[in-house]
Order: structure tokens, then sequence, then C-alpha cells
């Protein structure tokens, strides 16, 4: 079965009646449980299991540490290019914004590179606008060329590709792939791309499946969240992370919490659908660790430095640390035109983000995976 | 007269290994080797950073330890070769757990992976301890290929339960010609005891030691327990009866 299929499956599933059901001795019972199907994780998602987030949390606390240590790993992603061909209601590299475009040349890409690893990071995600003859796969891997020299893990996060194209890209070292659905919803999908490519909903929930058949070792996947009603988006996250763990045994499958920030340029008629707020982020968070006690759990810098440093030990795994959202926003630090696509609320630079998670008693692990195609005489 | 083991030419007077992955600091790992006297130090090679001196977690281990870097993050047995060559040609030496998991959600050995790989490396010259599924076919062709021990799972890697696999690893302790050593399960040391009791030749534990609320003490309490379990073993433990001597017999009239 495609994960559409589930989709489609779930799309008819009486969610709210669901919800409205949810009993306080049914909470209390799921949390205690050792394995949770997917209808527990649906009603920890509940209004009703909000009253429970002490418990969750405790159980949840318990669980990674367990699966993951007292470690957080840090990435920091690089933008290299914000052409883009999409128009997507609350992004800030949308074709509509009226803003310098810009792609890295391949030594503003090594410059960028030396900065960001004289920092101690050995991970890092790079990231495009969606523009397929901008920032072609040959160009990707001409970065990637480089970034070898500089990182042992190398992430994407750009258009969606097809199955031969992530393989080409792996074959040149990428190892990781993040890819947002943005919402499962169709019909909030179909209302906030306005135009482009990114129109084709499929397309774009199949593509974490395509990039673990490439040969990925981690996918990364997540919804932005506000886009549609969070705790549907949320459920259908965990649910598309169970999928992929179940059906590709040999990936990394870890989960992205992004909540939808303001940007340079906003489209001022686009609302949101619903603000998240912390509880609520949290609670998302709890209910996934519990779901699935060995996905990867990512929490950016778009989040505030305060509220990174209170869910260390709660269920999050993996932290983006000093980083820019803008192309080449290291090298021109400071300079004008350095436009990002989101603003980060967490500006604190990688050692002191170091700092902060020794302080919580958790160990930051810059690097954790060695590129093994690297032959040894 | 001191209780050896011999592996790979080296003698270890300490049956505790040590794990390093899930510490809350590097610092605490070499507190925890200290305090627990540990001689064998496994780490996984996708850790280490060889560029970034503070950042290296072989800095933190004391010279005199025997490095044992591990083959995590490999999915067959081709990766988990190249992990070895490239740790060994970074000087990290020749010993290597052969860790091939295939399987991200339980994070299960892959035997059949596992057997290759350690054909190929033990005939590149390295000293290998594969980590398995307590499987005595399996356990068998280990030997045959030439590991310098086996290492069963008590349970899945991090669970904390024990020795859910007891029985296996007591036939293996009893059929295989290696030094048994009981990797990943062990959560407490009464279960690092019993495994030594069983006969096993040495224990590693991480997540029960790294992730304690006190890691260093959990390390010198899980090196009391094997000490405990092995000279228990060494001892000879009373038989454990199936059936109960009753004192007046139910057949004492057939005389
Ligand atoms: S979200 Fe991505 S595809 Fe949409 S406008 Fe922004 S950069 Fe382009």
């Amino acid at each position: 079965m495609s994960f559409y299929e589930l989709v489609q499956k779930y799309r008819e599933f009486p969610v709210e009646e669901f919800w409205g059901k949810v009993t306080d001795s049914q909470v209390e019972k799921i949390i205690a449980q050792d394995r949770l199907n997917t209808l527990d994780f649906l009603a920890l998602l509940s209004e009703k299991a909000q009253n429970y987030l002490e418990p969750m949390a405790q159980k949840a606390h318990r669980l990674t540490v367990q699966n993951f240590g007292k470690v957080i790993f840090l990435y920091t992603p690089m933008y290299l290019s914000n052409y883009c061909a999409n128009q997507c209601a609350y992004c800030g590299f949308s074709a509509l914004n009226r803003m310098p475009r810009k792609k890295l040349s391949l030594s503003q890409v090594e410059e960028e590179a030396r900065l960001i690893a004289a920092t101690g990071l050995r991970h890092i995600l790079i990231l495009t606008g969606e523009s397929r003859s901008k920032a072609p796969i040959s160009y990707l891997k001409e970065c990637v060329k480089i970034l070898k020299k500089y990182f042992s893990s190398i992430s994407i996060e750009i258009y969606p590709l097809e199955t031969e194209e992530y393989r080409q890209l792996v074959d040149a070292g990428v190892d990781g792939l993040t890819i947002y659905q943005e919402t499962y919803d169709e019909l909030i999908y179909d209302r906030v791309h306005l135009k482009g490519p990114k129109k084709n909903y499929r397309f774009r929930l199949d593509a974490p499946e395509r990039g673990a058949r490439a040969g990925m070792r981690s996918v990364n996947i997540g919804a932005l969240l506000g886009l549609g009603d969070w705790r549907k988006d949320a459920f259908f996250t965990g649910l598309h992370a169970h999928y992929l763990q179940n059906k590709y045994l040999d990936v990394e499958i870890s989960v992205s919490l992004p909540r939808l920030r303001s940007y340079p340029g906003t489209i001022k008629e686009f609302k949101p659908y619903c603000q998240v707020n912390d509880k609520e982020l949290v609670q998302f968070m709890l209910a996934l660790r519990l779901f699935l006690p060995r996905c990867g759990i990512t929490i950016s810098t778009r989040e505030a430095p305060d509220f990174r440093d209170n869910i260390i030990g709660l269920g999050v795994t993996k932290m983006s640390a000093g980083s820019v959202t803008a192309v080449g926003g290291r090298i021109n630090r400071g300079k004008e035109n350095n436009i990002p696509q989101f603003d980060i609320l967490d500006e604190r630079s990688v050692s002191e983000i170091r700092e902060m998670i020794l302080s919580k008693g958790y160990q930051p692990v810059f690097k954790d995976w060695h590129p093994i195609e690297v032959e040894v005489s | 007269m001191t209780d050896e083991l011999v592996i790979g030419g080296k003698k270890l007077t300490n049956r505790l290994f040590l794990g390093t992955g899930k510490f809350p600091s590097k610092k605490m790992i070499t507190e925890a080797l200290r305090r627990s006297g540990a001689q064998v130090v496994t780490v996984a090679l996708r850790r280490i950073d060889f560029e970034a001196q503070e950042e290296n977690v072989l800095n933190y281990i004391p010279k005199d330890c025997i490095l044992m870097p591990n083959t995590s993050g490999a999915r067959n047995a081709e990766e988990a070769v190249r992990i070895a060559e490239i740790a060994r040609a970074a000087g990290c030496g020749n010993w290597v757990k052969i860790e091939v998991i295939s399987d991200n959600k339980y994070l299960l050995p892959d035997n059949y992976e596992t057997v290759k790989a350690t054909e190929i490396l033990v005939k590149k010259g390295f000293v290998v301890l594969p980590y398995m599924h307590p499987d005595l076919m399996v356990a068998k062709r280990l030997q045959e290929a030439g590991a310098a021990a086996v290492m069963p799972l008590g349970s899945p890697i991090g669970s904390n339960r024990g020795l859910k696999t007891k029985e296996m690893i007591r036939i293996l302790i009893e059929e295989i010609d290696l030094p048994v050593i009981v990797d990943a399960g062990i959560g407490r040391p009464s279960q690092a005891a019993e495994a030594m009791e069983m006969g096993a030749a040495a224990v590693l534990v991480n997540t029960a030691i790294a992730t304690a609320d006190d890691p260093p003490a959990m390390a010198e309490a899980f090196s009391l327990a094997v000490q405990a379990g092995r000279k228990a073993f060494l001892a000879g433990p009373g038989r454990i009866k199936e059936f109960a001597e009753a004192s007046s017999p139910l057949t004492g009239f057939l005389r």
C-alpha cells in the first residue's frame, strides 16, 4: 500500500468524533502501554490528552534517554540558492516576492563551508528554493563534492526528485533527505500552493519514500504546523513516519516539528489556519515519542532559546545550531540584501548551544556519521 | 593465580567492557572508565571526529585502554568491512566489534551479514568480536571464521531488559569454544552478575551506565557485580536441582 492510500483511508475516519470520545482512563491506559497503535497515537493528540502532559513527558523522557542516551545531535542549514519556481503563500522565497535572488558560486560554497566547519559542526543540511533550472542536480553534485571535504554528513532539503535523481545525489555523497509535506490536508495544500510544480501533492508525498529507496540513510519529514489543523497534521506526520519506519527498516526516520513563522515580505492576506502554542507543540512531540520510541525528533532554531532549552530531555534528539536562513548568510553576515527565508528565534552561536546542552547534562554530538564510501588503501 | 581473559593476544583482568555512546558528556566516559577499571572500550567510528580535538572522543579514553571501534551504522557486511578498515587506517588499532544492523526500529543484528563481515575481516588481520543474535549455528560459523569472541545480545540494545535470551546464551557458553561476551540489554548490575555466574567471559554495558543518574558510580557498581559473578562462576555454584529431595521420599519403600 502506498502512503497515499493510507492518507485516503484516514481521511474518511471520523477524527473529531473519535477525539470527542477520548476518556481520561483511556489516556492513562495508553500512557501505561508498552506499545501504541495508530489510534492510541491519535488519542494522545486529543484535547483530552492535554491534561496528561506531565505523565507523557515522564515517559517520553525515559524512552528518549533509553533509546538515544543523553545526547543531542547538532547540524546547521546552509542555503545555496533562493531562486524558486513556486508560489507558496507562506514563504519568503515565493516567486511572487520581489527580492534579490542569488545562488552561491562554488567558491562561495567553499568559503561558507569553511566558516561552518570552523565551528566544529560536521553535519550539514543544504537547502535551495525549488528551482530545477537554477539549482539543477548537476549544480548540487558540484556543491556536494566541495562540502564533502568539510563535513561527514550532508543532507538535502530541496525540490522533490525522482528516485533515480536521488540516487545520483546519494552516489555523490548525500546521505540524508529532508522533505516536508507542509500539510497533509490535500485541500489546504492546494490552496496555499498557489502556483508551480509544488502543487503536485502526491509527488511530494511520495518523495521521502523515493529517497529511502534510493539509498538515503536518513529521511526527515514534517508538516509546517499551522497551515492546517495541527492535530490532524501531527497525526498524519506520525503515521507517515510509522509507515516509512516499517517499510524501510534500514533508514533512520526522523520528524521535524516546525511552526509557521513570519518572514520578510509576507503576503498580507495569508492567514495561518491556526497558531500552535508551546503546550500544543510539546503535546505533539510527546505523543510522537510514545508512539515511535526510536524516531528522531528535530527542533530547529525557529524556536526560541528558552523553549529549546526546556524541551531537552522530552523527546528531541536533533537540533540545528548557528543557523542562517539566507543564501550565503555567513559570508555576507551584516551585509544588505542578506534576506532570510524565515526568521530564526534562537540566534545563539554553535558554542553557546554546545554549552547550553552540556549544562543540561547532555552531550552535544557534532559528528554521528562517517562516510564509508571513502576507500582506504 | 589471576583469572585472565585473553583476547587477540591481550590479557584482560577486568571483564566489564564499556560502551561510550549515550553518555551525558565525554568527560564522564573517562570517569566511568576510571571508576570501573574497564580495560576495553568500544567507540563508534562514526562518532569519532579526528579533526576536532575537543570533540574527539578518543581524547577522553586513557591510552592504556584497549580501543574496540565498532561498525555501528553499517547495514551490510561490505559497509562493516569498510568502517573497520577506516578505523584501522586512522590508528584505532586492529580490534573491531562488528555491528551490522539493518533495522532501525529494534536495532537487531543481522547475523547473516555479520558472518560475512567476520570472514573477511579475520582474513585481513583484525581481531574480530561480532555482535550477534545468540544462535548456535551462527556462533559456530563465527568460530570457524576465526572470530576472537562472540557477543550475543541479552535483549535489544538499550532496552535494559536483562537476559531475555538467557537459555540461548547458556547454550553458546556450553558449546562454543570462544569467549562469550554478553552485549546489549543488560540493565542492572545484578543482571551482569547473572551473566557472569552463567559463565559468560565478559559483559559489555553502555546504556545502563551512560543513562544512570550517576554514570561513574554505576560503572563501578557494574564492575563489582561482574567480579562477583565471575567469582561465583569460578567457585562452582551448587547445582540447581530439578526436583526437591524430600526427607522422607515417596519412593523410599523401593529398597
Ligand atoms: S516553500 Fe519552498 S517552494 Fe515554496 S516558495 Fe518557499 S522556497 Fe519556494
